[in-house]
């Protein structure tokens, strides 16, 4: 029934949606900054431990659309273990692939990450999968506790 | 069912033919916006083929015409929600601009510090939000009667708020968010008993039901044309006469003067002086035509017919599991405001879309409701008189199989 909707609900999302990994609190974080999308009320905490200049772990908690939920419980998978000018790359090419008009975007460079690609089909939505990203960005700079979308 | 000749009149709204996502449009998401019929797409039209020019200004022939038509829209406003005089229709932009315009004129020159301003916890951004701003400006304070788990106003504690403080009271005649059809007459009286004025906004409303200003007996009273079936971009201030005579003007310019010097200026008659520059001339003919279009239906139908869509509509959703209805009124429009159990409004939203219909999904400009039902956003369906049956069962399978599909 909801044949068109193939490459923006894949089954990797509805996975990281019903079990969302890294849902929990970091007591002892280095980072947590809120992320907060006002026009559908998406509100997450980002926490990241970090050693040095590598993000020795990150979770998160909050509540979502199974988009934005997805897109942060893979983003807390995947920036583990990265230094943050490797996470600050991620977040670039994952802009670039959500809301860029290039196809040139290179999908091995952000891995499982290609499974949100698309939402560049859907302008709505596009917040949706970025908002965990903007929330890591402000999280590295470490300039606010709370950002937001609009 | 009693006759509805909605295929008839689905017919006359040449949008419902469109596909969707390669399906059939199923349109609910009336309560944001409704679609318009051919009547009123021609009317825009025939204006701009042949009649149209500025209005109240020259002496030649098509200015005349354009202000006949621009005029004759003001008098079928006038009838349709049985106002005393057409002096009493204000043309503005939309429900918005209406309450912004009592605030900054009648609010500004007659609430002071410390008075107060009586709302509802049921209310749209734009009837909160003009009145925060009037009381930063004033230092008025903004009172908010409560509203129950039904999505009714607690009346009680309504009343208790209205005190000797309270200068205006200005609340939804119908909820946008939850559906809820207010008391309005039982709030009027109470508030008239106190020699306060009401301002009721009635974007919901009025698409809805017969409205009659006389008999409801409110001071103001504002809506939208573009959920009225009418084109955006022009909505309707009505007050009563005294009340609009006494107030300050709100934008300065053309049309709103009768004479002006560098020393001083006279300011025209009503509703000129609330009409600063020129106005939506071809929106307010478009206007003109819905409310043709509405009388030969007669609000009466439209109003029965609608009630036993959603009446059909709750029924079907409450047989699914998972489902929730916000918004229980005992007295409701044709609103049906639902969250499912882990599903987020935002996939339901887009899910729907897939299938062709258009629902609404987010706080619908009403985050304090979604505060209060502890709800991030909700999905809306929102029906008009050219929706069917049929339509709500696309929707119902619809959100079946959505469930089914996040599992």
């Amino acid at each position: 029934m909801f044949d068109d909707l193939r490459d923006l609900y894949q089954e990797v999302i509805f996975d990281h949606n019903r079990n969302p990994r890294n849902f929990r609190v970091i007591e002892d974080a280095d980072r947590k900054v809120e992320g907060f999308n006002p026009l559908c009320g998406d509100r997450l905490t980002l926490y990241l431990k970090m050693d040095g200049d590598v993000i020795a772990d990150a979770s998160f908690q909050g509540s979502g659309c199974a988009i934005s939920t997805a897109s942060v419980s893979l983003m807390t998978e995947i920036i583990k273990g990265k230094t943050e000018a490797e996470a600050e790359a991620l977040f670039k090419t994952f802009h670039e692939m959500t809301t860029g008009k290039d196809e040139q975007v290179n999908l091995e460079a952000v891995g499982k990450l290609a499974v949100l690609a698309g939402v560049r089909e859907y302008p709505a939505r596009v917040k949706c999968a970025t908002l965990a990203w903007h929330t890591l960005d402000a999280a590295l700079k470490n300039e606010a506790e709370s950002v937001s979308t609009e | 069912m009693t006759h509805f000749p909605v295929q008839k009149i689905r017919d006359d709204f040449p949008i419902l033919a469109e596909l969707i996502r390669k399906k059939p449009l199923v349109y609910l998401d009336n309560a944001a916006s409704s679609q318009k019929p051919k009547a009123v797409i021609d009317s825009i039209s025939h204006l701009y083929t042949h009649d149209y020019a500025n209005v109240h200004r020259g002496v030649h022939l098509l200015s005349v015409r354009a202000t006949d038509k621009f005029e004759g829209a003001r008098e079928k406003i006038k009838d349709f929600i049985n106002a005393d005089t057409s002096k009493e229709i204000v043309f503005v932009r939309g429900t918005t601009e209406a309450i912004n315009l009592v605030a900054q004129t009648y609010g500004k020159a007659n609430i002071k510090a410390g008075d107060e301003v009586l709302i509802t916890a049921m209310e749209h951004h734009s009837n909160i939000v003009p009145w925060q701003i009037l009381c930063e400006q004033t230092g008025a304070v903004l009172k908010v009667a409560p509203i129950d788990l039904k999505g009714e106003l607690i009346y009680e504690e309504f009343e208790k708020l209205l005190n000797d403080k309270t200068k205006l009271v200005s609340v939804a005649h119908m909820s946008n968010a939850l559906g809820t059809v207010n008391p309005v007459k039982r709030i009027i009286a109470a508030a008239h008993a106190k020699d306060i004025p009401v301002l009721l906004d009635g974007a919901q409303a009025i698409p809805h039901m017969k409205v009659d200003v006389q008999e409801l007996d409110c001071d103001f009273y504002v809506f939208s044309g573009h959920k009225l079936y009418g084109p955006s971009g022009i909505g309707v201030l009505y007050g009563k006469q005294a009340l609009l005579e006494a107030m300050p003007p709100y934008q300065g310019g053309g049309e709103m003067i009768r004479k002006v010097t560098f020393a001083e200026t006279e300011y025209n008659t009503l509703p000129f002086k609330f009409e600063a520059g020129t106005p939506s001339i071809a929106d307010a003919v478009g206007l003109g035509a819905a409310i043709d279009y509405l009388n030969e239906i007669g609000m009466d139908r439209i109003a029965a017919y609608e009630a036993e869509l959603l009446a059909y509509a709750t029924e079907k959703a409450r047989q699914i599991e998972g489902l929730r209805i916000i918004g229980e009124a005992e007295h409701k429009g044709a609103i049906l405001s639902f969250v499912l159990d882990k599903i987020h409004p935002h996939d339901i939203g887009t899910m729907l879309d897939s299938l062709g219909i258009a629902v609404r999904a987010g706080h619908h400009c009403a985050m304090p409701v979604m505060d209060f039902f502890e709800v991030p956003a909700t999905a809306r369906a929102s029906f008009a008189m050219y929706n069917t049956k049929a339509e709500i069962d696309v929707l119902m399978n619809g959100i079946k199989s959505l469930i089914e599909v996040f599992g």
